[in-house]
């Protein structure tokens, strides 16, 4: 594979919800994503209900993919933030380097505050990735992976388990 | 690339399976989310012409158990293999954990499933990606079929690195998951170099 696994540790992972959490409170959003590029959900917070925030997360990753490419045949770069207003509940989608901000509110919240908000977090939320993309490359100092002992019994019985 | 989130003790991996037009890529997932245990899987999701032509993707998670303590979560996507979607084909590459190459058995599609195969080849090298190195696996589908190439011609003609080969017809299930697994093993396998 071109690059090793991402590995989110607890602390990390709690710092990213804490830094969702108060953007949800201060943008008044009903939910907030991080998602990575590629498709998968990092963390979430808010009012979940019966969201699937699982697919979210991929066609939020399949939208960005896309309007990159629209915005590479013009000439540009990437846009850096999409946003698709409904009747009563709108998405906005920030790209902060390798991490997409995805931000679901309805009509207690509005673009505007949105958008603020959404900037404001954007350099903490970089550089916790940026600390989880170094650890990542790090050989497990701690020996806390379990992973090199995965036997073949353990790949085995994962597929009888189906 | 797959994601390990401590936290949540969960385990994430993106497979991607390719192939030429009509080959059969969706009716694989359709049956994989046909059979699953819904606790198992999320949605289906299928971004398809208004004649169920794969505009840009299908995708569902499946979960598949524990290892190690951890959740395995596999995130299936296909990509549209009309030849005209070429670029569309090449972003749901990125990030990609393993990938199923699923050929079209019929005589008169051997060409499109040689093409599609280079293509394969091409678009993973954009991300930096080799073949030889990816986890991957080789599906032989419509084994049901009158006009069929003989599996050994497809395996001379279509095998890249003694992949697994594996003959299904997706439309009833047969073969499906020992693909799935064929793959999802190789992509385990690859953890434990971490």
């Amino acid at each position: 594979m071109a690059e090793g696994p991402i590995l989110i540790r607890e602390q990390r992972y709690h710092e990213i919800k804490a830094v969702l959490a108060r953007l949800r409170m201060d943008s008044y959003a009903r939910v907030v994503v991080l998602v990575e590029k590629d498709g998968q959900q990092i963390a979430v917070h808010g009012e979940l209900g019966d969201l699937d925030t699982t697919s979210l997360a991929s066609l939020a990753a399949g939208n960005v993919a896309a309007t990159g490419g629209m915005a590479k045949l013009i000439g540009e770069d990437e846009f850096p933030t999409l946003s698709h207003e409904g009747k009563r509940e709108s998405i906005h989608i920030s790209v902060i380097g390798r991490i997409l901000l995805v931000v679901v509110f309805d009509e207690r919240s509005s673009l505007g505050l949105v958008k603020l908000r959404s900037k404001q977090v954007s350099h903490e939320l970089s550089a916790v990735f940026a600390a989880i993309e170094r650890e990542s490359s790090e050989s497990d100092p701690d020996g806390s992976l379990p992973f090199g002992e995965i036997t073949d019994e353990d790949i085995e019985s994962l597929f009888s388990q189906t | 690339m797959t994601f390990i989130n401590y936290a949540s003790r969960e385990i994430n991996c993106k497979i991607v399976y390719y192939g030429p037009g009509l080959c059969g890529k969706t009716t694989n997932l359709q049956h994989i989310y046909d059979s699953t245990a819904p606790q198992a899987k999320g949605k289906l999701i299928s971004l398809a012409t208004d004649t169920d032509r794969t505009l840009f993707f299908d995708f569902m998670p499946l979960e598949l158990g524990t290892v190690r303590g951890f959740k395995t979560r596999f995130h299936l996507y296909t990509v549209p293999g009309q030849v005209f979607y070429e670029a569309s084909r090449r972003l749901i590459l990125k990030g990609v954990d393993g990938v199923v190459f699923v050929a079209d058995s019929q005589e008169e599609r051997m060409d499109a499933n040689i093409e599609s195969l280079y293509n394969l080849e091409e678009n993973l090298r954009c991300h930096g990606y080799d073949l030889m190195k990816i986890p991957y696996a080789l599906q032989l589908n419509k084994r049901d079929l009158p006009n069929i190439v003989p599996t050994s011609d497809m395996v001379t003609e279509l095998q890249r690195k003694g992949e697994p080969v594996i003959e299904a017809v997706a439309s009833s299930g047969s073969g499906v998951f020992d693909t799935l697994k064929a793959v999802a093993k190789q992509v385990l396998t690859e953890l434990r170099k971490t």
